[in-house]
């Protein structure tokens, strides 16, 4: 992290364009910055205006993966059947997905889809709590992208299941037209039942995701950029106001943990519970 | 709102160095000082008592692995030494029947020859006394059918043999020449 800085604080040296270093802008203020929609567009590393335009979210998606990999090939390397402490707790985490997600959820059947829903389940945490790392400070989650991805991984996965057990028409018929129910009311559940399956459930897996994400970002900004301005800037008696943003972004902070968490956990427990839709006989 | 962002689109085309990489500036400010607190109250409060449940885990997890392999250990340990009972009882027993039946066959060769023996003694007096009576059938008959005869000859011949010593006599040829014609049909 020293490192970073002398090469930030090198790098502003550098570049003499600049009215003020970043290091000089980060204990100054120039007026309240308010949060936008904005912020999750920076601007472009290189490939401006192309296909493989890359930005610091990209960046940070790229350090998010890359951390996954090592953490698990550290504790993979080195597992050992007596755990260690971070063997123990990744594997808390590992237990975690299996006893609270797959096996209440799809049961005995879910043991095939262990391996996809862990890895759903962590790569989501990890793209999440990118958003309150310092450096980072963006969830890779929150720009759209990244979450549709997974959810056409799961809805792929889920109709490719489903189809493979029951056939298509079976699939159809038991997902469009549930059983049980006098046969007028499918005039009114089966386009329901269509726009869920087809559409409802990928759409709502990839946009609570980035929303969540969206959201909490542009409140920890909110909060930081005012506790700036209170600080540095106000005058008097509104100084102190810079003392309740501040507490309100630490709270906000690890709020933000625990969402990041609560998504990951949402996220995979719906794939499971999708999953498990379409390989079951009749619903 | 629309100026807003059109003013932010100018400033990015601005942007260069560092900003291209690194959040707005109190971003990473305020959330470098959070992100210490965090990691201060995390490492010095919170990490020391999970580290201390997980350590006390590990090692629980250690013991009983060992417990474990030391009761696999006796167990195996129990096996050896019932395998060698074992093979030390199928040894005696094999002993103890092979005893058996050594015995087995003396007593009976034993009891055998003692019934053998029975047999011939049985056979020998049986026949000792078959001999007496035949002996004593011969005398008594040599007696009667002597008188027999000879009143019956005195009777035909009409004159009474009555000195003794010719009539011993006389009977005495009569049965040596009987007894030799029998053994010489016999």
């Amino acid at each position: 992290m020293g490192n970073l800085l002398a090469a930030v604080v090198s790098a502003e040296a550098a570049d003499s364009g600049q009215s003020q270093s970043y290091i000089e802008r980060m204990f100054s203020s120039d007026g309240f910055h308010a949060p936008s929609i904005a912020d999750f567009f920076p601007p472009a590393i290189f490939g401006d205006g192309t296909i493989f335009e890359f930005n610091r979210i990209m960046l940070v998606r790229v350090i998010a993966a890359v951390a996954l990999l090592l953490v698990f090939w550290f504790v993979a390397s080195r597992a050992k059947v007596v755990p260690g402490r971070f063997q123990a707790a990744i594997e808390f985490l590992i237990d975690f997905v299996k006893d609270e997600i797959v096996e209440p959820v799809m049961g005995h059947e879910g043991k095939r889809f262990m391996p996809f829903l862990t890895t759903l389940f962590f790569a989501i945490v990890f793209f999440n709590i990118t958003g309150v790392i310092p450096f980072l400070n963006i969830a890779s989650t929150s720009l759209i992208g990244l979450p549709i991805l997974m959810a056409v991984w799961v809805y792929v996965l889920y109709l490719s299941e489903g189809i493979k057990k029951h056939g298509l028409g079976g699939y159809l018929k038991n997902n469009l037209f549930p059983p049980g129910v006098p046969k007028p009311i499918y005039l009114l559940l089966t386009p329901i039942e269509f726009l869920q399956v087809f559409i409802l459930r990928p759409a709502t897996l990839a946009l609570r995701l980035a929303a969540n994400m969206i959201s909490g970002h542009l409140l920890l900004v909110l909060c930081f950029a005012a506790t700036q301005y209170f600080f540095f800037e106000a005058a008097g008696a509104m100084k102190a106001m810079g003392a309740v943003t501040f507490v309100a972004g630490f709270a906000f902070v690890l709020f933000e943990i625990f969402v990041a968490l609560l998504q990951a956990y949402v996220f995979t427990m719906l794939s499971a519970v999708y999953l498990n839709m379409a390989l079951e006989a009749e619903h | 709102m629309i100026a807003q962002t059109l003013l932010l689109a100018e400033e990015s085309s601005s942007v260069q160095g560092v900003d291209l990489i690194l959040p707005e500036p109190y971003d990473l400010l305020w959330s470098l000082v959070i992100f210490a607190i965090i990691v201060v109250v995390f490492s010095k409060v919170l990490l020391p008592k999970l580290q201390k449940v997980l350590d006390e885990r590990a090692d629980l997890i250690q013991g009983g692995i060992e417990k474990a392999e030391k009761a696999q250990a006796e167990a195996a340990a129990a096996l050896e030494e019932y395998t060698a009972q074992l093979t030390e009882a199928r040894a005696e027993a094999a002993r103890i029947r092979e005893d058996a039946r050594v015995e087995a066959a003396q007593i009976l060769a034993d009891a055998r020859r003692r019934a053998g023996t029975d047999a011939e003694r049985i056979v020998e007096t049986a026949q000792r006394q078959i001999e007496a009576e035949r002996h004593q059938a011969v005398v008594s008959l040599r007696t009667e059918v002597g008188t027999l005869a000879t009143e019956l000859a005195s009777r035909i011949v009409g004159e009474s043999l009555a000195d003794d010593a010719r009539q011993q006599r006389v009977i005495d040829t009569f049965l040596d020449d009987l007894e030799s014609t029998v053994k010489a049909e016999g």
